[in-house]
């Protein structure tokens, strides 16, 4: 296989339980050598696509190729060459940190020296505390070193980073550059925007089982010609208001009410929008208190795309 | 920005070891946490001590009849088939249970061991623990003035072995049958109980001949059978090949119904 092909190819996976559809119909591609992650709410879709890729789930349609091999079929040849991350748990309730991570070193051939890993995820002072008393934050430090001991091709994080602190954030996502660097593909599901804008090359956006926008994270917050404003006012908005100010502006333009006093407004990029804007509010007897054109949030871009906030 | 290859820390070199290695590693890993455990420590060695010890010196007043054999010929080999029991049965069970609820298994299901040698180390921890409590309380048993047959060495020797082996499979396979079937809690409360129900009635620390009647149904329980083949073999010299029959059947059912409703979730 040339190693330009992709790392993981997914073509229209449905998996669904009972009947809450939890995949519909998902595809993406994940490029050798790159950091992708896959963003959206909880519940929409990411656990179960990740398991699928790594072999626990039976696609109930569709396809999914990683390194090119069946998760299914080809388990055996597959397992050796990917490291896991779990979103929890794991391990054994009386293991002790540092036992664990060599328990799984020794499952590999040429694992990481542990001791390298221990001091990079900051785990020395915790090293011999049984699992069921490390903290949320040490759990997925290990659990990240146990994704990594054995050294391999490409890693499935879910979750990364939640429950830490922001310094074990900050290290973690250094140490998920440098393996990158160093070759290894990485594919994290994260709910954290700013997490994804920092860390990956190429973002897919799920909601509800489906890839709803992918790109870089340049690409997505770009907004291509329009322009987007949020608009705050200091008392609630009168009835009708969105309606009014759509009309107001032309068309070509969008306007969403988010709440009583604010308003996202997507609009073509020139200088009579602003002005538009701030004319209406005049004439509704409304103040801006914001008034803002700027570069789009991924955020932003969810918000967009689904009409709701990406953290609910 | 990164240097060559050998600085490189991450650098993809994937493989899983050889399989031995694996299932080693596995049963040592198991090995040492059961041994860690308090509770199953309790188990494994401390109750079946206190039965045997307090048998013993209990055994004269009460005035159970033993066949007119020593107590302690008789309740050793007992209390050698309790140890086997708890280890192969409630351990296991228990065991089994909190790593399908803790996600162990399903992370180790992402590693290259994989699920046949996953099980063998089982096997091996098993067996290692086994072993372990069998010497321990041999050497009670000896020190209590134990004093097995020595009427025909190698049939003792046999029926100890296949009694100690298909017992062992007989309760590790009902053992993963719970563990597999049920939430891990449940899995805790009901090995405890049927450990303890079988010890107290099953025919397993004392023959299934005090029984009296129920004896008749005793003999075809996994633990009366155990029981009888290692006082069969270490009071009479004898290999008891229907209660070795019994433990067998027993095997082949609980493997049977493990594997067709064992999730490693």
């Amino acid at each position: 296989m040339p190693p330009a092909s992709p790392a993981v190819v997914i073509d229209g996976l449905v998996m669904a339980y009972g009947d809450k559809v939890a995949v519909d119909g998902l595809s993406l591609e994940v490029a050798r050598g790159s950091v992708t992650a896959v963003l959206g709410p909880n519940g929409a879709g990411k656990t179960t696509t990740l398991e699928t890729c790594e072999g626990y789930r039976v696609p109930q349609r569709g396809t999914v190729r990683v390194l090119g091999l069946d998760p299914q079929r080809d388990r055996a040849a597959l397992l050796p060459r990917i490291g896991v991350m779990l979103q929890a748990g794991g391990a054994w309730s009386g293991v002790r940190a540092v036992e664990m991570l060599e328990h799984m070193a020794a499952l590999h051939a040429h694992p990481l020296d542990t001791a390298m890993l221990v001091e990079r995820l900051g785990l020395g002072d915790c090293g011999r505390t049984p699992y069921r008393r490390l903290s949320g934050g040490q759990k997925q430090r290990l659990g990240l070193a146990i994704a990594l001991v054995g050294r391999p091709e490409l890693v499935f994080v879910d979750e990364p980073t939640a429950g830490m602190d922001p310094q074990a954030r900050r290290t973690t996502w250094e140490l998920l550059e440098e393996i990158r660097a160093d070759g290894v593909t990485v594919v994290l599901t994260t709910h954290h925007m700013d997490e994804a804008e920092h860390l990956a090359d190429r973002i897919h956006i799920i909601d509800r089982g489906s890839v709803i926008a992918s790109g870089t994270p340049a690409e997505l917050t770009r907004g291509g010609r329009a322009a987007t404003i949020r608009l705050v006012v200091n008392r609630p908005f009168p009835d009708g208001a969105p309606e009014s100010l759509r009309a107001e502006l032309g068309a070509g333009t969008e306007v969403r009410q988010l709440d009583e006093v604010s308003m996202l407004i997507h609009g073509p990029a020139d200088g009579t929008t602003l002005g538009r804007v701030s004319r209406w509010c005049e004439e509704h007897d409304v103040l801006p208190q914001t008034l803002s054109l700027g570069q789009r949030t991924l955020e932003d871009v969810f918000l967009d795309l689904t009409g709701r906030e990406l953290a609910s | 920005m990164s240097g060559p290859a050998a600085t490189r820390a991450f650098s993809p070199a994937p493989g899983g070891a050889p399989l031995a290695r694996m299932v080693l590693a596995q049963s040592r890993m198991e090995a040492r946490l059961m041994l860690r455990n308090g509770e199953q420590l309790l188990l494994a060695i401390v109750i079946p001590v206190i039965v045997l010890v307090g048998g013993v010196a209990a055994a004269g007043r009460i005035g159970i009849d033993l066949d007119g054999h020593r107590a302690v010929d008789v309740l050793t080999p007992g209390v050698l088939a309790l140890a086997v029991m708890s280890t192969a049965f409630t351990s296991v069970a228990i065991a089994t249970g909190f790593e399908r609820r803790y996600g162990v298994i399903k992370l180790l299901g992402s590693s290259p061991l994989p699920r046949h040698g996953l099980l063998l180390g089982k096997v091996l921890a098993l067996l290692n623990v086994v072993a372990l409590q069998l010497v321990v309380l041999v050497v009670v048993g000896l020190v209590l003035g134990w004093e097995p047959t020595l009427a025909a060495p190698p049939r003792t020797l046999a029926g100890v072995v296949l009694a100690v082996a298909l017992g062992t499979a007989a309760f590790a396979a009902l053992g993963l049958f719970v563990a597999g079937a049920l939430r891990a809690e449940a899995t805790l409360a009901l090995a405890n109980l049927v450990y303890l129900l079988l010890m107290a009635g099953g025919g397993v620390v004392l023959p299934v001949g005090t029984y009296g009647a129920a004896g008749g149904l005793i003999q075809w329980l996994p633990s009366g059978a155990l029981g009888e083949a290692m006082r069969s073999a270490l009071v009479d010299a004898v290999v008891d090949s229907r209660s070795l029959l019994v433990l067998a059947g027993w095997a082949l059912l609980g493997t049977a119904m493990t594997a067709r409703t064992f999730k490693w979730e």
